[in-house]
């Protein structure tokens, strides 16, 4: 589903050039969860953002589900990205003047979705995430753990192919963590495919695939 | 993104930034009422100029002795040379003129007017009882002038209101006798108060027969015709006649200037227009003004919003969509500001309009229309730097600073 192969991306940096990531050759299969390790700088948010057609690679080629998008232009990976892809941010990138359900629904405005449909599958996220007594509240009026479960609600409101978690959990309390990692699990056993890219280890054994990353390159690959 | 869902975008953020939408509005707004406001002053300036033409008498044409070389210029007969006279016999010759509907002689002096001890100089106009008609003129009462031969003299005269007053008091001025010079006049009419209309009081006046105004000053010429037109498309036929007529009275020689009341109307017009549109268009700069303060506020907006523009990216949208969430946002700024341009515009006309009563102030048409559609054009136009800087950020980078 996603094939990444010989991916390179190298930064400039003044006259420096930085290689974030060198040679990464990984395939994704349909409803796996996978987490990604490193230490800081080891190139794991530049392949995620790779991945989520935020970033360009320098070299080699991508394609998802079937679909080479290495030479697509900004607007085609918009377009990719709104349809396939769903983020989940570490600090949870809400849009502060919208209300919860405002953020949820989005993306499904960006993509020009009908408002009655809309609304159904608003109705339905709402119920989901277990935040039908929160849809017209502003983030600020939520705790973290509510903002992240927006997040989520958000990142699923277009069935995406893959749901992207960057540090999920990097700013929540330990507890609400768990929460919000069962809810990105539960997206994975109904089928969908999570990747998460975590420093902490304990969060990171949990995934059924373990990448580890050092130097932008993938350094091990274990699955149980 | 549906059109529907963009403008609702928009319609969040401007809500969602009151001071800074304010204060757009607010420059906008004054841009907007100041042209409004300005050419409105422009424009009831032109019409009370043209009613004060107006005024004057309908599809007029003045034929005047001596001959000007242009139009407009005062001839000859100020500095007392002319040569030859413009005679009773020369008005009456124009009445061959298909074009004309009536016309009326006119002999202007000052007489010495007095009632018993009472005294008084004032202008004294020869004339005939078209010149009623011709000029617009109402009585308070009595009659006009009879009708009847210009050659004919008679002693009756029609007087002013004020000098009724200043000559009679509290009586009764008709058929009172009044002198002037050594002729005694009866009163047969007082004019209606009309006030100063372009250098003629009509209420210091005394009007005699035109017979009677030729012996009092001992002069045949006349200081002028007026002529009325049969309508505003026979202005130019009545003229081209009378030149010609009076050419053949005058063996072939030009010696006399018409004049029409549309030519001085029409660069008065011209005049003030221009003047109107000049004025507005400096008003005009206020809207530029407005314009890069909206580009500036977008600009400020647009690195204030990063991350929201990062995220939306992140989320699916093209480039174009955000650039016309920012052109949309634009667009209701200068709308609104607009809007309230128009009524402070509006609401500024009506108060100038209380002060002065006597000037018929409303904003043109064009300005009305004009105004807006430039602070909209100008939104737009000073929008597209901000919104195509947002379109181009980079989402990973826009993300990623906190």
């Amino acid at each position: 589903m996603i094939r990444l192969s010989g991916i390179e991306r190298v930064f400039h940096v003044g006259e420096e050039e930085v290689h974030a990531l060198r040679g990464v050759n990984l395939e994704i299969e349909r409803g796996e969860y996978l987490s990604l390790m490193g230490p800081s700088g080891s190139g794991k948010s530049t392949l995620l953002n790779v991945v989520g057609l935020l970033d360009r690679p320098s070299a080699g080629h991508y394609a998802l589900d079937g679909r080479d998008v290495t030479g697509l232009d900004d607007d085609a990976l918009s377009r990719v990205r709104r349809e396939k892809i769903g983020f989940v941010f570490q600090f949870f990138h809400l849009v502060a003047r919208l209300t919860a359900e405002q953020n949820i629904e989005l993306p499904m405005v960006l993509a020009g979705v009908d408002p009655a449909e809309r609304r159904t599958r608003l109705a339905r996220l709402l119920a989901e995430y277990g935040l039908e007594a929160r849809a017209r509240h502003r983030p600020d009026q939520l705790s973290g753990g509510q903002c992240q479960r927006v997040a989520i609600a958000r990142a699923m409101s277009m069935g995406p192919t893959v749901i992207l978690a960057d540090e999920p959990t990097g700013n929540l309390d330990r507890h609400t963590g768990q929460e919000v990692l069962a809810l990105l699990e539960r997206v994975h056993h109904e089928g969908g495919t999570v990747v998460v890219v975590t420093h902490d280890l304990e969060i990171g054994v949990r995934a059924h695939r373990r990448l580890r990353m050092v130097d932008g390159a993938i350094v091990s690959d274990e699955r149980s | 993104m549906r059109p529907a869902d963009t403008l609702a975008f928009a319609w969040q953020v401007v809500r969602g930034y009151r001071a800074r939408t304010l204060l757009i509005l607010l420059a906008m707004g004054i841009g907007v009422a100041a042209v409004v406001a300005v050419s409105s002053i422009g424009e009831g300036a032109r019409l009370y100029v043209m009613n004060q033409f107006g005024s004057l008498g309908t599809h007029l044409v003045i034929v005047l002795p001596g001959r000007s070389e242009t139009a407009g210029s005062m001839p000859g007969v100020l500095i007392g040379k002319t040569p030859r006279d413009l005679t009773l016999e020369d008005a009456l010759a124009l009445k061959r003129s298909p074009a004309v509907r009536r016309l009326a002689p006119l002999i202007v002096g000052a007489g010495d007017v007095s009632v018993g001890a009472r005294n008084r100089e004032t202008p004294v106009l020869g004339s005939t009882a078209e010149l009623m008609d011709i000029r617009h003129m109402e009585m308070a009462q009595g009659q006009f002038l009879p009708p009847g031969d210009p050659r004919h003299s008679l002693p009756v005269c029609v007087v002013g209101a004020k000098v009724a007053a200043e000559l009679f008091g509290t009586r009764r001025a008709l058929g009172e006798w009044l002198r002037i010079g050594d002729r005694r006049f009866r009163v047969v009419g007082v004019l209606a108060s009309q006030g100063e209309s372009l250098g003629f009081n009509t209420d210091e006046i005394v009007i005699v027969p035109l017979a009677a105004a030729q012996a009092l000053f001992n002069t045949e010429a006349l200081f002028r015709v007026l002529v009325e037109a049969k309508s505003r498309e026979q202005i130019a036929y009545a003229q081209s006649d009378i030149e010609e007529i009076l050419r053949e009275r005058h063996d072939g020689k030009r010696e006399v200037t018409v004049i029409t009341q549309d030519a001085v109307l029409a660069t008065f017009d011209r005049i003030l227009r221009a003047l109107t549109l000049a004025v507005g268009g400096l008003a005009a700069i206020s809207l530029a003004v407005a314009g890069i303060l909206i580009m500036n506020v977008m600009l400020i907006s647009v690195t204030q919003r990063r991350h929201e523009i990062g995220l939306l990216k992140a989320l699916g949208a093209t480039g174009r969509n955000i650039r016309l969430m920012f052109f949309a946002e634009a667009v209701l700024l200068a709308l609104g500001g607009a809007a309230l341009g128009l009524a402070v515009g509006k609401l500024g006309q009506l108060v100038i309009g209380q002060l002065f009563p006597s000037i018929p102030f409303t904003a043109p048409w064009w300005a009305v229309i004009a105004a807006p559609l430039t602070a909209i054009g100008t939104a737009v136009l000073f929008s597209v730097a901000p919104a195509r800087r947002a379109a181009r950020l980079d989402p990973v980078r826009a993300l990623s600073k906190r």
